[in-house]
């Protein structure tokens, strides 16, 4: 008979019955065995690594290959730009850290958009959130002025923005309001505050370094923490992580659940340990040397965010919702509650962002810092390049990080081109390119689900 | 048949062999002008698959909401296990341990089999979700309804076969010490392979105690499984009594017609006028 596989300890409960079981005709679908072997990951049957690449491969080859795509854009951007870049400049370690920099915003919007678009829901006034956030935040710790600590404006800045998030999040769930349209329109909105608040087209707010309160925020993009800190903190981290990652593992190993070969979680902690040395090396041999803060700070809300949608309640039920909202209604979810928290831990976060493009702008906040449109336009492309779904359900924090830094890369990379007139319609054209391969993706896995389970109701 | 390991949501002793776990009398319902049940009586004892059949409009799925908690009745009476009840949510049909598994399955594709067993429910350790725990006791549940066919229980229920995403809905119903199970058409989109894997579960719901009431069109799936039939027509339940009682010809004539066609039966029947269609 078909046995639950990986199931050890089913297999133990149902020995016990197994007179009544031999009694019992068992259907044994081999034709559902087939239509599954396409669609199941592949680390939850794998018993060893070499099934894992052999079910991978297969995935990939249906259409749903996960980080795949966006890792092999990454590496097609890095080297079609250091080969044609004057110099073959590129890749110095000045312009990655550079480009880090830069994406963080993107990085950190398309982590807060793409718990919306869980929800199968659209935010279109991330942009204008995330600028007055900062904006907010810089105005705070204008000295003469608020003069308020740093952590003071930060907090202030994610209240703003929450409430903010709430309004739209409440229009959107109890009015049933399109998000689209409500959040059209708080685009608009916002970034009209957003220069009443900047004070006028031409106001202009900065921090600097001098102000030792004022420099803390400076420093979140700009300060770097020292070499030795660095690899001491990489050390800690990945031996932290890759203990975790390893007891968890063998710990569902030894008591029958489904959980990835040995040798799997060994190559990912491995390869975790590797893209750590790489980073740390190169910003090592930048100047000034070390890991600017932006890094781990990116890091950690993605952990958060990591944390809050794959491990907790709220998680699974935006995750439900965004598969099937009557299914979630009927388990009890409230469905309006969890939408308008998704809005406004989406805005806090945009907020968050708004504060670090200040930051990597030297500090300065103008209202040619940011363009709302463009920076929720680039937002969404790189949640969608990163992998996560337009179509709600699908998607991790992790694809914001991916699609941001594939976006910040390429927006760079046509700005070392030195093309002059054409480099700023390249540098919409170049995104819009690959957002529309990577929507393109997305669809054909739909599809290549959706025909996949020839059976299903 | 013996049962040596109790499943997880079955472990329901039958007060007496007598005694039906849920009974209905006399309800009525209607909506606006139109009644839709007239003084419905019902039993649906432990144990036992009770095959509910009758033509559309019959009011098949008014009487199983009304049982669910989604409507209420305007008259009659509710008793679960001996004691008259109000069920006035779903949720008070839960708390009761009534579920109701309805045609479109309430599954979240985008979700696992364990994620999907356990939606709205989940298990917490330090305000995480217990991942170990759920995985467990989902694998537990399986197991004692021998649902074998998944490859794993972590798959997303969009790679599931039709016949087994039933079965997950199935069981995710039968997780929480429910007593009585209502199936709403569970074989409808179902192959010949896929619908016996539903009516073999279904028979397995009766061993393991529960009370189960399947709706459904197909005579062949109630002659199947069903140890007792009853039959709605035009809102009157006009017989209901042991499956031995009846046979493919009368169920037609009861579904069709509202009488036996002159075939006496000992059955507690409730007949109605026989009103030609």
């Amino acid at each position: 008979m078909t046995q639950i596989e990986g199931e050890p300890g089913t297999a133990n409960s149902t020995t016990s019955v197994a007179p009544a079981d031999e009694a019992a005709p068992v259907v044994d679908l081999t034709a559902a065995t087939h239509v599954t072997a396409v669609d199941v990951p592949p680390e939850i049957l794998a018993q060893s690594l070499g099934e894992y690449v052999r079910g991978w491969w297969a995935k990939v080859k249906s259409g749903d290959s996960g980080l795949l795509p966006v890792v092999v854009a990454m590496v097609i951007v890095a080297v079609a730009f250091e080969v044609i870049t004057p110099e073959n400049s590129f890749l110095r370690p000045s312009n990655l850290v550079y480009i880090f920099g830069l994406s963080a915003i993107y990085m950190i919007l398309a982590m807060a958009e793409i718990s919306v678009l869980l929800l199968g829901e659209l935010d279109l006034s991330i942009g204008a959130v995330g600028l007055l956030g900062g904006t907010i935040a810089f105005k705070l710790l204008q000295s003469p002025g608020p003069h308020w600590p740093w952590w003071a404006a930060i907090a202030a800045t994610l209240v703003c923005c929450g409430v903010i998030g709430a309004l739209q999040g409440l229009l959107v769930s109890l009015l049933k309001i399109p998000a689209f349209v409500v959040t059209l329109a708080g685009y608009l909105l916002f970034s009209g505050i957003l220069i009443l608040v900047l004070g006028g087209a031409d106001g202009f707010l900065s921090v600097s370094t001098a102000d030792p309160n004022q420099a803390v925020i400076y420093n979140l993009v700009q300060g770097v923490i020292s070499p030795v800190a660095s690899w001491v903190a990489l050390a800690v981290l990945v031996v932290a992580f890759g203990v975790m990652l390893w007891v968890r593992g063998s710990a569902r190993r030894r008591n029958g659940l489904v959980a990835p070969p040995a040798s799997l979680t060994a190559i990912r902690i491995g390869l975790i340990a590797v893209v750590g040395v790489v980073v740390v090396a190169v910003c090592g041999s930048n100047l000034p040397a070390g890991v600017p803060w932006v890094i781990p700070i990116v890091l950690g809300i993605l952990g958060a965010w990591t944390v809050l949608l794959q491990r907790t309640r709220f998680g699974r039920y935006v995750y439900a919702i965004g598969g099937n909202a009557e299914a979630a209604r009927r388990a009890g979810v409230n469905l309006a509650a969890t939408r308008t928290w998704c809005f406004v831990l989406c805005s806090a976060t945009s907020g968050f962002g708004g504060i670090l493009l200040g930051s990597f702008f030297y500090g300065q906040y103008s209202s040619n810092t940011g363009d709302p449109g463009q920076l929720v336009l680039y937002s969404v492309a790189a949640a969608v390049i990163g992998g996560t779904s337009l179509f709600g359900g699908r998607g991790k924090p992790i694809h914001g990080v991916l699609g941001g830094l594939l976006i910040g890369g390429i927006a760079y990379g046509v700005s070392l081109l030195n093309l002059g007139e054409l480099s700023t319609p390249l540098e919409y054209i170049l995104p819009g390119a690959v957002l529309l391969a990577a929507v393109l993706v997305d669809v054909s896995s739909r599809r290549g689900a959706r025909t996949g389970s020839v059976s299903r109701v | 048949m013996t049962e040596e390991s109790e499943p997880k949501g079955g472990g329901v002793q039958p007060t007496s062999a007598e005694e039906p776990i849920l009974k209905l009398r006399g309800v009525d319902k209607h909506f606006g002008a139109v009644q839709a049940l007239y003084g419905v009586d019902l039993d649906l004892p432990a144990g036992q698959v009770t095959g509910l059949c009758g033509d559309n409009g019959a009011g098949k799925s008014v009487l199983t909401r009304t049982i669910a908690g989604v409507h209420q009745p305007d008259r009659g009476q509710i008793f679960f296990e001996g004691r008259p009840v109000h069920i006035r949510t779903t949720r008070d049909a839960s708390a009761l341990g009534i579920e109701t598994v309805y045609q479109d399955l309430a599954l979240a594709d985008n979700l696992d089999i364990v994620q999907n067993m356990f939606l709205g429910r989940e298990r917490l350790s330090h305000r995480l979700l217990d991942e170990d725990s759920m995985e467990r006791a989902a694998a537990e549940t399986l197991a004692s309804l021998r649902v074998t066919t998944v490859r794993s229980i972590r798959q997303p229920v969009a790679s599931l076969s039709g016949g087994q995403r039933q079965s997950v809905a199935v069981a995710k119903a039968v997780m929480w010490n429910s007593k009585v199970v209502l199936l709403d058409e569970p074989t409808a989109a179902l192959g010949v392979v896929q619908t016996k894997m539903v009516l073999d579960l279904v028979r397995r719901l009766r061993d393991h105690g529960l009370a189960v009431m399947m709706i459904t069109h197909n005579l062949n799936d109630i002659f199947e499984v069903a140890d007792r039939i009853a039959v709605l027509h035009l809102g009157r339940m006009v017989v209901q009594g042991p499956a031995k009682d009846f046979d493919r010809q009368s169920v037609v004539e009861y579904m069709t017609t509202g009488g036996s066609g002159g075939r006496p039966l000992q059955a507690v029947a409730a007949t109605a006028d026989g009103e030609e269609p």
